[in-house]
Order: C-alpha cells, then structure tokens, then sequence
C-alpha cells in the first residue's frame, strides 16, 4: 500500500516526460527550430511533477502516523485514560494497534476493539486520500509542464534550475543537521535547567541520577553535578592517550622512515583493518580479555583492582585510537617537503636524526592537531566504556578504581524506555550538550590547526 | 658531543672528519634505538590486534556448531489428539523418549524426570509441534528428530565444562554427566553446523538465540542509510566542489560538514530519539529510524570522498567539454561524475561499512530491544548486528559468550567483504591521469 | 674513443685532484640515467656541469655526496673517489661522506628553525663544538662566510624561513659550511632567486673557491661561464666534454657541445 503512490508518482513523471517530448518533437518536426533538446522538454515534466510530489508524499508519510495516533485518541470514549500518565497512555495506544495488527492478547475491552476498528479504517482513509492527492497534483503538474512546451521555451535552463535547487538542499541538508542538533540538545538542556539549576549541574560533586520511580521507594532525591563523571572521562581519556600517542607515534615514524618497502604495503593495510573494527568489538574485548587479565595481575601484585578498572576501559581505547594517531602522525611527517630531507641529510644528518631534529619538529603542528582530534574521539567514544567502563560516578583519579564517563551515563539514562519528562532522561541531554560543546571546540581547533600547517607546505 | 672532546688526552687540533668519525658510533646507536622502539610500537600494535581476532576466533568457533539429539519420538495420540492441535502435551512426548534411550533412570520422579527434560533445548517441543501439526498423520507413529541440547549440555559436549571441577561448582551434575555420556555412547549425539545462528532471532536461550533479526534490521537500516546518504552526499558534494562560488556561505558549509564527520556518534543518537522520535513520532526501535540516524552520519563521509573524486578528474576533461558548448551542468552529469563514479563508490562503501558498526546511536533510538522475530519491513522493531553484539555481550548466560564472538566474526566479515569490494573498485578502476 | 682523450686530459692535472670518478653508471629502475662517466674533479676550483634538462647532470651530483641512496629504485656502479678514497666501499657510512662532501640545494631549504639553530645543525649533530662559546664562533664564522652576517647579526633568533629567497639560499650555504666540508656541491643554487641574489650567491661562489672544491649544476650558460673555471658539458647522460670554462666556451670540440651553447638543443 506504501508502496502505490510512488509507482503512481514515477508512472506520472515517465509519462510527462514523455507527453512534453513527443511535443517538442512535433514542434521541431513543424519548421520551427527549439532553444533547447526535446530530451530537456521532457526532463523538465518530470522533474516538475516528481520534485514536489516526492516532498509531499515524504512530509505525509512521515507525519501520518502520529496524526492518526492523536485522532484515535481523541476519539476514545471520555474517562477510559483519566488516571493514567504518559507511559499508561502509550501502553493502551500499543494494546489498541496490536489489535488491529490481529494479534488478540486476552480479552480488550469493547472501547479497545472500537478503537482499533476505528484505527483501520481511518488508515485506510489515509492512504486513499493520499493516493488521490498524489494523482491530482501530478496531473496539475504535467498539465503545467504541458503548457510550458514552446519553442523558445528554455528547458534546459529550466532543468538546470531545478537541479541546482536539488543540490543546493542536499548541501544544505548538512546544515539542518547541525541545527538539528543544538536545537534539540539545548531544548532538551533548558527543560533539564528548569528542574535542576545550572550551578549545581556545573559544579556538583554528586551524580545520582536514580529517581524514585514511586512516592513510596527509598531512594536518593537524585542529584545532578556532572563533575565527577567529566573526572572519569578525563581519566579515561588520559590513559587511552598514554597508550595510543607514543604507540602511535613511534609506529609512524617507523613506518614513515625506516620500514622496508614491503613491510610497508603489509602495515599500512593492517592498521587499516585495526582502524575499522567496530568500538562495539572493543567493547567486548575489553570485558572478555583486557579487564580480566588486568585484575587477574593486579591481584597478584596485591592490588585491589575492580571489575570494570578505567585501566581496562582506557587502555583499550587506546589501542583503538593507536591507528588513528598513527596515519595522522604518517601523513604529517609525509607532509614535510623532501627538500628538508634532503637538507639534513646532505648535512651528514643519520636518518635518525634527521627525523628527531627536523621531520619531527616540522611535523609536529599537524601531529598536535591529530592528537587532539584523537581526544575528541576519546571523550566522544561510547561502546568501549558503556561495556567496560563502570556505571557509579566517584570523584577518583585512581585509574585502577571503576569511573565511569559522560558518554556512559548518556546511553545508561536514555537506554529502556524513556519519557521525555523526567530529569532523569532530561538529564542525558544536558550531558550530551556538554559533550557537544567540549567536542565542537577540541575539533575546531584542532581542524584549523592541521589547516594551518597544511597551507604551510602548500 | 661533549664527552668524546673533553678527554683530556685529546689533541687541541682535532680535525672535523676526526670528530665526525668519532661521533658516528653513539649517532648509528640512536638511530638503532629510534627503529627499535618504532618496530616494538608496531609489534605491540599487531599482538593486539592478533589478540583481539585471537580471542574472538578461540572463544567464537565453538557457536558455529551445535550439540544436536536424534530422538526416537512416538507421538503418542493420549498426550497429543489430533483434535486439540496446535496443543498437546509435547514436551512429555520428547521427555518419554529420552527416557527410553536412558535405561536405569527413574521417569517417575519428577525431579529427575525434570532434569532429564533440561538435557533438550525449551525450543525442542515446538520444533515437534510445527512438524505435527503440519503433518496430523504423524500422530500414532513415531518419528526420528534431532533437537538442540540446552547450552549447560552444549558446553558440555564442547569440553567448555570441565568434567573435573568439582561437582559444586560445575552447571552440570555428576548424574546429568551420565546420562550425556549414555546418550553419546548410544552415536546419538551429534554436533552439526549451527544453522539456527543463521535463520533463528533472538532467543533467551543460547543455544536457540540467532543473529537473523539483527541481520533482517542491518540490512534495512544500511538500505534506508545508503537511499539517504548517497544521493544527498553526492548532490552536496557536486554542488561544493563545482558550482557554488567561495564565498561565506560555502565556506560555512564546509566547515560545518568537516565538524559533522568529527561529532560523538551518541550526539547523533541523541538527535535521533530527540527529533525523530520524540517530535516527528517516528516508531522507536526501527530500522528506519536507525538508517536515518546513520545516514546523517555517513553523510559527511561520502561528501569528502565525492569532493575528494570530483577534484581527481583533470580539468583538461571538464575544459574539452566546455569547449565543445557543453553547459557546466552537462559537463559535469555526463563527463566528470561518470569518471569520477569509481571513487565515490569507494568512499561510499567504507562509509556504509562505518555504519554497520555503529552502535550507540542505535541504542539511543531502542534498536536494542528484546525482539524475537525478524523485521518484515524497516518500520517494524529490530535489533541490529553491533546492537546484538552488544545485547549478547550483557547476557549473564555462558552459552551467550562463545555467540558473541561469532556474532562479532559475522560482522566482522560482512566489513572485510565490504571493504574488500572498496578496495577492488578502487585498484580496478583507479585512473592516473 | 671519447674515453681515450679524455684520460689523457686527467692526468695532466692529477696534481689537486678532489675527486675522480671512473665509469659510473647510474641506473634509475629501468632507466639509464648515467652512462660511463668518468671525471677528475679539481680543489680550489669551481666546475660547472651543464647540459640540457634531464642530461644527468644533478643525478651525477649527487652520486658524488650518495644522496642517490635516499632514493629506493636508484643504483650507482662504477668507482668515485674522494683524496683517493672510495666513497661507495661498504665501509664509508654516507653520514661521515656528506659532512665532508656539502651540498646546497635548488630551492632554499631553510629548516623552520632559527637562523642561528639552522647554521648549528650540522656542527651539534657532528659534535664540532665543545660549547656554546665554540659553537657561536661557529656560527658567526658561517654567517660571514656565506655573506649574510651583517643582514642577520642582529636576528640570529627570528626563523629562518623568514627571509628573502637571496637571503634563505645564502644562509643554507652558510649552513653547508659550518660543518667545515671539503667539498662544495650546489644543485642549481641560483634558479629560484631573483636577478640581484643570483648576483650575490655568485659573488659568494667566487670567494668560496679559495677554501673549497665547488661543483655547481646550472642550467645557465651565463652562470657556468661568470663563476666557473672548469666546464662539464653532459648530454642524454653522457659527459660529452670537460674542459677549461674558456675552452668550452670559446672552442668546443665536440659538436653537440658547440649544438648547446649556440643554442641549437636544449
């Protein structure tokens, strides 16, 4: 059913651009010579009617369901919701589609069956409407486009502006996204701030997110000072650095300059490969290998080391961001022009040295700005610390103690079923808004840092 | 340099060749040294990553079998009639027959009765019942099947229990060893390829839980992400790299595109549950939702790549058709994308491969949901590879740790393949202009 | 047979031979990039080696300080040496060759350090200096050697790739020469600079000849003649004639070599 309006669609704009063709082709064929190819003619029909039409049937869909949830709502019998809250109501929307999906659990109540009936036939509605919309628009259109054919009509540039339009809002799609994204973060965030206030949030030294699901449940009050989850992050992201930047670099130096050519083609593929494992396999090699292994030899030197260590969490995203450091630092180095090379070396430098006084110092603007962006992707990773990182915010720096991260309590809060209209859910956007801000800037930096370097040697 | 010119005995003349010479041993020593510890960097790089494929092959391969019974079943008409179907007392029929095979063992008691069931995967009665009810004439004869043990006798089979642990310690007992060991002294135990990895979903029980809900939901998420992302990207990236003019405005857009490939990937996640779901009502845990969320992510990707494709292409192409009175937008739709195609598949791929591994945005929109049948369109709820992985990962069952692993070698193959294919493409049509 | 003349021709000046090359072929992969080439290269003179682009010319150059062997698919036969040394023996370390044998470069390469650290480089790496005071000294007898002391004197800090092209070009000779070479090579020193800072780096050139060996790779003919004494004329990597700079230019013997300097290839 889906599927109808848009064969309807691409029938209406085959058939346009053949109606506009063979129009321009009779007036070529009647002495009269056209501005533009007949081919044009017809790409102009088509693109008329399947531009718009293609935006309205993807706006309705997108929409449609959650208009006809709303009408069946409204149109239960009064008193059947009255007590429920925000979840109950969701509940008896699902009862009331599963009915009409056919799948009968028990026995509903009449008003459910009503409703689901009520449900089925309004989407039914719903589809035919939309497929006679579509059939009158695309008729209009071609009608229009029809019209248009004429001799010194220019089609082509006709065409060409539509296009450009298409791309214009594929560039600017980017855009969107972006807005997207501080918009609904920092609606979420004020929502947050008008429930906890902001200084508590920015300098809190307590993050207890737990709410008390009933009035009757013991529990914390919640509270909601992101400091010591930002601490774990650091943590985190200190040791994952520690692993990854000197493995990286010295990796990259000696892939740069000293492996043998064939060695060469067998690493850079192999770094390749470790750069495009998943951080879920991270995730799960950490918990499976990494974090046994370390307790297990913490434990015999005596040391109290916890199940979910930030040892294990960090160090194993250090391995992840170890070719990520690596190619940055390599293409850094490469960047260097060979006539500095050449100039240390004509000067009796060792290639050693040459790399440690020259290269590298050159270098190291771009190798900045490649570490920085590898903490950015540091504090940003997820799966890695969700699986081994700890879920229990402590205001520790001992990186054998279980910390856990902002990405963490992200995915923790938000992960089940979420309402948006608790703090507890809000509280996960208000983190998510800090990350943003924290990553944004390390990334702009970073990114006009390599800029700059690379305009350097340009 | 000081410690070679302070000796006292040296000569006030010393020749320069003379203090080259000297200093060359302790310079070849540190250049030695640098390459050392860049090959030992290199070294701990490669054992980690033959670890992490080591442990996963070593824990993993074991999942792509799977201990099966054949059973002598009867269908007995007292415990299953004909007229009650699909119901029936099937479990009771299978449990019959395994105490048949097990002479000696006490059916009566309930207890052991029980413990003699447990033996069978909890799937085994309704593989029974589909095959009676779609052939009613079984009933009264007795058929020949053969069912998956329960993961504690799997594990067994596959020496992952260690027979000489001490019986408390051990899932299972001493007498259950027994009766195992009868069964597979009887040839009746068997440990074929594990199909049901393949084409069952998700299930509480290891030895029945399979990845094909989360292989049905990837595959509707990368469709609905490459149907997004490919013609947006390369409609972007055209726009950028040959019409708009440098200005402000492209400017911002490149920067801001450039900042979209480096956000968290939760970020996104965020954006997803806040925007699709939350304001546009999208329908939670479904592919659709995921392939959108991942096409905006993989969007940036193929921009740069395009962009990077577009630019390969010598101007002396796009000059020649100009040249000819060929308008900048023929020129570029029938000369230069055509010959720049290659490469954008390329980076097409290795950024639709970054999307199949993605998994925290997929949280954030529900895709790890407890759902055991496959998505029959990319509206319906579904797991996905990594979220699977992930949802395994968390399961306290042992059976779950050997699945997740060759859940993750499935993976992990689908991105060898995919990059495989980008790295064909890319040798077979790279063009040196 | 050209071979045969040309021997003859060495060992009239065998008396101040720097370095003599014998029957060095260079091969670059396939290519044949020198063929046979023999040359006596003489002290306190500067020679000239000339010849149309890809003639060979710079390859030769290079061979003489082994920076060949920074290139991977590059093979170097034959016998050169340096005071009667074989600098391609497996014994001599490149690092050692090149403090004696220095080389300028065709584009100015600074390092992007300070002026005073580029002139340092070579004599901290090598050791020259026992301390700092040795090492200023050094630096300051560089800088006036390579004619740019009293333009930098009062900047030693600022970096190197600050100043002009005439400036860069002379402060790497200055820095070729802290490290108190034997041997002079420059690779097209003069082609990125202006008319003025050629004049300059060939007025240097000149006054470098009293210490050193200088062998210049030029394209110009003008060049080769104002600042040379001994001309190297090379051709499809061949050395087709070495002479005196006058003999070369006033009356060639070879008529490929009459062919480029009237013009006529090239």
């Amino acid at each position: 059913m889906t599927a109808f309006p848009f064969l309807l669609l691409i029938l209406a704009a085959v058939v346009g651009y053949a109606i506009n063709r063979v129009a321009a082709r009779g007036i070529r064929d009647g002495g009269s010579r056209l501005h533009s190819m007949t081919s044009y003619h017809g790409m102009y029909s088509a693109l008329l009617v399947l531009v718009p039409v293609l935006t309205f049937i993807l706006v309705w869909l997108a929409l449609q369901g959650a208009v006809i949830d709303r009408l069946i709502m409204s149109g239960l019998p009064d008193g059947v919701l009255d007590g429920l809250d925000g979840g109950g109501i969701q509940l008896v929307l699902a009862e009331i589609k599963s009915i009409a999906g056919g799948q009968v659990f028990g026995t509903p109540e009449d008003w459910k069956i009503a409703a689901s009936e009520r449900l089925l036939t309004t989407r039914e509605r719903a589809d035919w409407l939309l497929i006679a919309l579509v059939a009158v628009m695309s008729l209009a259109l071609m009608i229009f486009a029809r019209t248009r054919v004429k001799a010194d009509f220019r089609a082509r540039q006709g065409v060409e502006g539509i296009v450009t339009g298409l791309m214009i809002f594929c560039s600017v799609v980017a855009i969107f996204t972006t807005i997207g994204i501080i918009v609904s973060l920092s609606y979420e965030t004020l929502r947050f701030l008008e429930r906890v206030p902001l200084s508590e949030f920015l300098f809190g030294t307590n993050w207890e997110p737990q709410i008390p699901l009933r009035e009757d449940q013991i529990a914390a009050e919640g509270a909601f000072g992101w400091l010591p989850v930002i601490l774990g992050t650091i943590v985190i992201t200190v040791i994952a650095l520690v692993v990854a930047v000197p493995i990286g670099l010295f990796s990259a130096i000696y892939v740069n300059e000293f492996a043998p050519k064939k060695l060469r083609t067998i690493i850079k593929p192999l770094l390749e490969i470790l750069a495009g494992v998943p951080t879920v396999v991270y995730g799960f090699f950490a918990i499976l290998v990494v974090a046994p292994a370390i307790r297990s030899f913490g434990q015999s030197l005596g040391l109290d080391v916890a199940p979910n260590t930030a040892l294990a969490a960090g160090g194993v995203m250090g391995i992840m961001l170890v070719p990520f450091i690596s190619s940055f630092a390599d293409d850094a180095l490469s960047a260097v022009p060979q006539s500095l090379r050449d100039g240390a070396l004509g000067l009796g430098a060792t290639r050693g040295e040459m790399m440690t006084t020259v290269l590298f110092p050159a270098a190291l603007p771009g190798i900045v700005g490649g570490v920085l962006l590898a903490v950015s992707r540091a504090i940003g990773e997820t799966m890695i610390v969700v699986m081994a990182a700890g879920l229990i915010a402590r205001m520790t720096i001992n990186p054998l103690d279980s910390v856990t991260t902002v990405t963490v309590q992200i995915v923790t809060l938000l992960i089940g079923d979420t309402s948006f209209d608790n703090p507890k859910t809000l509280a996960a956007f208000a983190l998510g808004t800090m990350l943003f801000i924290v990553t944004l800037g390390i990334n702009i930096f970073a990114l006009s840092f390599v800029r700059k370097y690379r305009e350097a040697y340009d | 340099m000081s410690d070679i010119t302070n000796n006292a005995d040296t000569p006030r003349i010393v020749t320069s060749t003379e203090l080259v010479a000297a200093s060359l041993k302790r310079r070849r020593n540190k250049q030695l040294r640098l390459q050392m510890v860049g090959m030992g960097a290199i070294f701990i790089a490669f054992l980690m990553l033959f670890i992490l494929v080591g442990s996963l092959v070593a824990t993993g391969w074991q999942a792509f079998t799977q201990t099966h019974v054949t059973l002598e079943v009867f269908v007995d008409p007292e415990d299953i009639p004909a007229d009650r179907l699909p119901r029936g007392d099937f479990d009771d029929t299978l449990e019959a027959a395994l105490g048949r095979m097990l002479p000696g063992v006490d059916m009566e008691d309930r207890e052991t009765a029980r413990a003699v069931q447990g033996i069978l995967s909890n799937g085994a009665q309704f593989t029974l019942r589909d095959r009676v009810v779609a052939d009613p004439s079984l009933i009264g004869q007795t058929v020949t099947m053969k069912v998956p043990t329960s993961d504690p006798y799997d594990q067994l089979n596959k020496g992952l229990i260690e027979r000489a642990t001490p019986e408390q310690n051990r899932r299972v007992k001493d007498n259950e060893i027994r009766w195992f060991d009868t069964l597979k002294e009887q040839g009746a135990i068997s440990k074929p390829f594990n199909l049901a990895l393949f084409t069952n979903a998700d299930s509480r029980f290891p030895e029945q839980a399979g990845l094909k809900g989360a292989l049905v939901g990837s595959f509707w998420a990368l469709l609905t992400c490459f149907l997004i992302s490919f013609p947006l990207g390369i409609g972007a990236a055209i726009y950028l790299e040959e019409f708009a003019k440098k200005n402000r405005i492209s400017d911002f857009i490149e920067v801001n595109i450039n900042n979209l490939a480096a956000v968290p990937s939760v970020v996104f996640g965020l954006l997803a549950l806040a925007v699709f779901i939350g304001w546009f009502g999208l329908p939670r845990s479904a592919p659709f939702v995921g392939g959108l969320t991942l096409a905006l992510m993989t969007m940036p990707t193929i921009i740069i790549a395009t962009r990077a494709a577009l630019k390969s292409v010598p101007p002396s192409i796009r000059e020649a058709a100009l040249g000819l009175g060929a308008s900048k937008q023929q020129v570029v739709f029938q000369h230069v994308l055509p010959l720049a195609m290659p490469g954008i598949l390329t980076g097409t791929i290795i950024g639709l491969a970054q999307a199949l591994g993605e998994t925290a945005p997929l949280l954030l929109i529900g895709m790890n949901a407890f759902i055991t049948s496959a998505a029959s369109s990319p509206f319906d709820s579904a797991t996905a590879l990594p979220t699977q992985i992930f949802i395994w990962a968390d399961s306290p069952e042992r059976g779950f740790v050997s699945r997740t692993s060759a859940a993750i070698l499935v993976l992990l193959g689908f991105l060898v393949l995919m990059n495989g294919i980008a790295i064909f493409l890319r040798q077979k049509f790279e063009r040196r202009w | 047979m050209m071979k045969d003349s040309m021997e003859t021709k060495l060992d009239v000046d065998a008396m101040n031979v720097k370095f003599s090359a014998r029957d060095v072929q260079v091969h670059y992969g396939d290519t044949h990039a020198i063929k046979d080439v023999s040359v006596d290269i003489l002290d306190n003179t500067v020679t000239a080696f000339i010849g149309p682009s890809g003639c060979g010319k710079s390859t030769f150059l290079r061979t003489l300080n082994r920076m060949n062997d920074t290139i991977d698919i590059c093979r170097v036969q034959g016998d050169i040496y340096l005071d009667g040394m074989d600098i391609y023996d497996p014994n001599i370390d490149p690092v050692q060759l090149r403090a004696k044998v220095g080389m300028v470069f065709q584009k100015p390469n600074p390092f992007p350090k300070s002026i005073y650290d580029n002139i340092a480089y070579g004599p901290r790496i090598h050791g020259l200096a026992r301390n700092k005071a040795e090492l200023d000294e050094i630096v300051e007898k560089s800088l006036r050697r390579g004619a740019i002391w009293d333009e930098v004197q009062d900047r030693l800090d600022a970096p190197g790739t600050g100043l002009s092209g005439g400036q860069q070009q002379r402060l790497c000779i200055a820095r070729a020469i802290a490290t108190e070479p034997e041997v002079l090579l420059m690779d097209e020193p003069c082609s990125a600079l202006d008319p003025i800072a050629t004049a300059q780096v060939e007025e240097l050139i000149d006054e470098l000849k009293a210490n050193y060996s200088v062998v210049i790779v030029t394209h110009s003919m003008q060049q080769a003649a104002r600042v040379s004494q001994k001309t190297a004329f090379f051709h499809l990597g061949n050395l087709v004639e070495y002479n005196d700079t006058n003999e070369i230019f006033t009356n060639p013997q070879d008529s490929r070599t009459e062919s480029y300097i009237t013009g006529r290839i090239g």
